[in-house]
């Protein structure tokens, strides 16, 4: 077995060491009615031969984005990523250490940290980040929480753009914590809605720009009222590439910002392991959920980096802690480091400028070809409202080899909405990918 | 006041020269300092090659930023930052990493070719269905292990790390309570050894924690257990193998009586590796267990994450798993991501999408390389590396629970330590100048000055002798008096001991 | 000066006519404890039990719960240990004082130890 190095002759000289004669004699406090003398009824040791043909078979099954027309966003999406970012990863030193506990050999890992942390600032326009999150959903529901402990208040208010499955995760955390939700009705473009359900137990309000349909909104008068009515604003955003082109968070005034980061360095990977960003105002530094990463000095006065803050986290404040999260997002958070310091600035800038131009292109061509585009202002996503029935248009196109985007009803059944298709344009598409699109969709869905 | 002290020193004490020599700029060799990326002067750079567009962006008035400022490195300086970042930093792959609780086990590279692999690394979760047959057969053959593995009959995959885990298992537990018209059990019980998670998760939605007393053999006191149990209490979490490294012995016992006062029975399943393939919990009464696919199923750490931490779900539970999940309809699969029909009873949901799918790849990988047979052979090797180590060292070393076997991972105490000056911290510290990182040290709480070492199975005789060979040479330089070894380790580290004060004082999270 | 078992102190100021005093921890808390890095002080108004937990304490490494040694309502907050924890670690029993509180029952104070006899207390732990 290629991944055990004892051979029989080094176990029994260490059953020997140990004074018992089998290695049943070890598992002797497994109750009777537990111990096993064979196997369990699965299939028997593999080579590695055998099991890439096996785990090559389930890839076999699947379209890959690669090979087909691709407009499938929604929350995660399709980018180049270079070469750099996977090779640097698998490093051994990066993959295979653990969480920063002992700083004076994992100074690697820390000053990532502290570099990222310093990205997601200046990327959100907000003062603190943490060491990231599971995801953006999730991020968001911190959101929610911590927005309880800064207002000792107990409702959250979500606006009718936010992504479905972020609402339900909010929902779910929320609710088993005892926090009041109110969702506003479904809309297009409608996130200043959540300002009508602000009462005097409102903690905060969540909006989402681009929201799910990709309209883009400035927050800032929202965030001026929620905060004048004693609520926190909370930003999400599930495009991080869009923050290359829009007015950040920070700018227009939020409290608190939720990114999902996968779209800088992180591949789609069926939907995890994604990495969360989280920002927030200085004042809140001592409620963020999560591991922080701070700037010190060693024993030789030199520059280093700690986990710092932990008093916050389970592991010491245990039924207490700000949050229960121990493990993180950690080599997701340094893909999207590599990434974001690839493209710097002026990369950033220039693949959101790509980005906004190939999907105002497509848009401009199905307004011609006829389609309803219903979202008034977009990054690098809209949304069609079809003559018919999103889910059945998209297994249609797909039965043509087209990916041609989400159906906002396999997000969540909504009466008026069945017919709305979110369509996602990143640089990865190109002339002809739209040119077929618009082709295809004009065949099976008009 | 509660006197939580942990009794470790935060800010570097005494340090001793090692050696005389300097070089001419202060270098430290081939292990180059390396700046801030935020300290370039030119942040115009970059390492991609993209076109400059024009584009016409009015309808986005009054909603494009000016105030973007982030460092670009070229391809080049982009690998030399990280290549030498990483030579600061520890790993598996260069030693036993004895972490204890965390499993520090090889992580095959096999698993991270197939995670790449075109139609499973670059699909879309929102893919139709029709498209992604593949990645939900995949999806289904991993519950299948883990169901038969653990002998649970479901299992909720989304769940993206341990702490995760034991949230959806909690809240699965309390969907079912008040199911049944018992929402009002609000008190969970968790042993004093518990790992942090435990009851900070239970706090989290909204239960009151009681701490449930050890034995003097480092088990579950079941008396306690059994006269704090009652009609508020919704669940106990107990670790099994617990964090002492021991199994408990009245594990069946714990689950009857746990039963039988109508609460259910959440199995921390941090420490599967002692039995993975061995026992199964089902078969031990356990209603709901998360299992951290990156400890047990060698998914990498990678520097704290990602992890993945699937729950397997007895049937009282399995109805109020969260969305979404994978179905079978015959000819092949479906996902159910509604509350309709069958699903109506769903808790909600944990995350957006389905879950940590690149770690269900790794660790099916994992699963199916080493076969039934295989990762009975790993639970084995575990226990047995553990053992030897305890074995090899408790004539130096004082061990608090000596009776019997260890399971994967050998607790040694501080005891052994008192009157030498150097404390369990200090011993640690030392183990880096010897080339090992560090075992766990202070947790768990119970036990005063804890030193808690995990070999894993994938650790050879050989490297196991020199870590033992290590340790005792520092055993007995402690004893001898050699207190200055100690008290400035590490001395030959990329760093030496750091300022945790002055960080948390005055905190600096960002380049300014 | 009076004390707890938990290692909080209290001291009424003989200008209030025994109904205010400054509370703290001790010199032995705050050694125990090791470097002070952040005091969450209770805000001004906030009305104590006897037993409450009303501020916290964190090192590094630990974060532990300040209990109220008498009843009251908090008149003021030392806001210099926000700037300066580490004033905790220097003059526990002075100028690292937490709160001053307007005092519900001084009788409360008759429970509590003198120097000599939280001394004496501590030689037993």
């Amino acid at each position: 077995m290629r991944y055990l190095p004892l051979s029989a002759n080094d176990r029994a000289a260490m059953l020997e060491k140990i004074g018992v004669d089998s290695i049943d004699a070890l598992f002797v406090d497994v109750p009777e009615p537990a111990r096993r003398s064979g196997t369990v009824d699965l299939p028997k040791f593999a080579g590695e031969l055998e099991v890439e043909a096996q785990l090559n078979a389930f890839a076999a099954q699947n379209v890959s984005p690669a090979k087909v027309p691709f407009f499938v966003g929604a929350g995660a999406y399709r980018h180049h990523i270079p070469a750099t970012v996977d090779h640097i990863i698998q490093r051994s030193e990066f993959l295979t250490s653990y969480t920063p506990y002992q700083p004076e050999i994992a100074q690697g890992t820390l000053q990532v940290l502290f570099e990222f942390q310093s990205q997601v600032a200046r990327l959100t326009g907000m003062p603190v980040a943490n060491a990231s999150l599971y995801d953006g959903s999730t991020a968001a529901a911190e959101g929610v929480l911590m927005a309880t402990r800064v207002t000792k208040r107990n409702k959250a208010v979500l606006s009718g753009g936010l992504h479905p499955h972020y609402r339900e995760t909010v929902e779910t955390l929320a609710h088993a914590v005892g926090i009041e939700t109110e969702a506003c009705a479904v809309a297009v473009d409608n996130e200043a809605d959540v300002l009508q359900h602000i009462d005097a137990n409102t903690a905060c309000v969540v909006v989402q720009t681009p929201n799910v349909f990709g309209t883009a909104t400035d927050v800032t008068k929202i965030a001026e009222a929620a905060q004048a009515a004693g609520a926190l604003l909370i930003v999400v955003v599930t495009e991080a590439m869009s923050l290359g082109l829009l007015k950040s968070p920070g700018e227009m005034g939020a409290d608190v910002v939720a990114v999902e980061g996968q779209s800088i360095g992180v591949p789609l990977s069926y939907g995890g392991p994604y990495v969360g960003l989280f920002a927030a105002k200085e004042k809140y530094l001592r409620q963020l959920p999560g591991r922080l990463c701070g700037e010190t000095v060693d024993a030789d006065g030199e520059r280093g980096f700690v986990l710092t803050l932990s008093t916050r986290e389970q592991h010491i404040r245990r039924d207490k802690a700000t949050s229960n999260i121990c493990t993180n997002s950690g080599l997701c958070a340094l893909a999207f480091s590599i990434h974001m310091s690839l493209l710097g600035e002026t990369g950033l800038k220039r693949v959101a400028k790509i980005n906004y131009a190939k999907a105002h292109a497509l848009k401009d061509q199905l307004v011609t070809a006829g389609f309803d585009i219903v979202t008034p202002r977009f990054f690098n996503e809209f949304t069609v409202k079809l003559a018919k029935p999103a889910i059945a248009v998209v297994e249609a196109l797909a039965a043509k080899n087209v990916l041609g985007g989400v159906p906002f009803a396999r997000l969540q059944n909504e009466p008026g909405f069945e017919n709305h298709l979110i369509v996602a344009v990143t640089e990865t598409v190109s002339d002809a990918d739209i040119a077929t699109l618009v082709a295809t969709l004009k065949e099976v869905a008009q | 006041m509660s006197m939580n002290n942990v009794g470790r020193p935060s800010a570097p004490e005494i340090t001793v020269e090692t050696t005389s020599f300097k070089t001419l700029l202060g270098g430290k060799g081939l292990l180059q300092s390396e700046k801030l990326i935020f300290e370039k002067d030119d942040y115009g750079r970059t390492g991609v090659d993209f076109a400059d567009v024009a584009i016409d962006a009015s309808d986005l008035d009054g909603l494009l930023r000016n105030d973007l400022s982030l460092p670009g490195l070229t391809e080049p300086e982009a690998m030399r930052h990280y290549v030498r970042l990483s030579q600061k930093n520890h790993a598996i792959d260069l030693a036993l990493y004895p972490l204890g609780s965390c499993t520090m086990k090889h992580n095959p590279r096999l698993n991270e070719k197939m995670a790449r692999v075109a139609g499973l690394g670059d699909i879309h979760p929102l893919q139709p269905v029709s498209t992604v047959q593949g990645a939900l057969a995949l999806m289904d053959t991993l519950a299948h292990w883990l169901k038969t593995l653990t002998g649970m009959p479901a299992v909720a995959l989304t769940p993206k790390a341990g702490a995760h885990g034991e949230l959806c298992g909690l809240l699965a537990i309390k969907a079912a309570h008040e199911a049944k018209g018992e929402g009002h059990r609000r008190t969970v019980l968790v042993p004093t050894s518990a790992h942090g998670t435990n009851p900070a998760t239970a706090a989290f939605v909204g239960y009151t924690v009681r701490e449930v007393a050890q034995t003097a053999d480092g088990r579950v006191d079941v008396a306690d257990l059994a006269s704090k149990l009652g009609p508020d209490v919704a669940a106990i979490m107990v670790t099994n193998p617990n964090t002492c490294g021991l199994f408990e012995r009245d594990i069946v016992e714990i689950a009857r009586v746990t039963h039988e006062a109508g609460a259910y029975f959440y199995c921390d399943g941090a420490n599967f590796n002692a039995i993975v393939g061995r026992v199964r919990p089902g078969d031990l009464g356990v209603d709901a267990m998360h299992i951290n696919l990156h400890k047990t199923f060698s998914t990498p750490h990678g520097g704290g994450g990602p992890g993945a931490g699937p729950v397997v779900l007895s049937e009282a539970l399995a109805a109020f798993a969260p969305k979404p999940w994978v179905v079978s309809n015959g000819s092949g699969f479906d996902l159910v991501e509604h509350d309709e029909g069958v699903s109506a009873q769903n808790f909600g949901r944990m995350c957006a999408f389905h879950g940590q799918m690149g770690m269900f790849i790794r660790a099916l990988t994992y699963m199916l390389s080493h076969g039934s047979d295989g990762l009975k052979q790993v639970a084995e090797d575990a226990v047995l590396n553990a053992n030897y180590i305890k074995a090899s060292l408790q004539d130096l070393m004082s061990v608090p629970f000596p009776e019997g076997p260890c399971m994967h991972e050998a607790l040694f105490d501080d005891a052994w330590l008192e009157g030498t000056g150097v404390t369990t911290l200090d011993f640690a510290k030392a183990m880096i100048d010897e080339g090992f990182h560090p075992m766990t040290m202070y947790f768990p709480l119970v036990v005063h000055g804890a030193m808690l070492i995990e070999p894993t199975e994938t650790e050879s005789k050989d490297e196991l002798d020199g870590f033992i060979a290590v340790l005792r040479a520092l055993a007995e330089a402690a004893k001898a008096g050699d207190v200055s070894r100690f008290k400035g380790a590490p001395y030959l580290a990329p760093a030496k001991r750091l300022d945790e004060t002055r960080a948390a004082r005055a905190p600096r999270l960002s380049y300014t | 000066m009076k004390f707890t078992k938990d290692h909080e102190w209290v001291n009424v100021t003989p200008e209030s006519g025994g109904n205010e005093a400054f509370v703290g921890i001790t010199a032995y808390a705050a050694e125990a404890l090791g470097d002070v890095v952040f005091v969450e002080v209770p805000e001004v108004g906030k009305v104590l039990k006897k037993g409450d937990s009303f501020a916290v304490v964190e090192s590094v490494k630990a974060a532990s719960d300040v209990y109220a040694p008498v009843s009251g309502e908090v008149i003021e907050a030392n806001d210099l240990l926000s700037s300066a924890p580490e004033t905790i670690n220097a003059v526990p029993e002075a100028g690292g004082w937490i709160a001053k509180i307007k005092l519900a029952d001084a009788s409360e104070l008759d429970g509590l130890m003198d120097r000599a006899a939280y001394e004496a207390y501590l030689a037993t732990l």
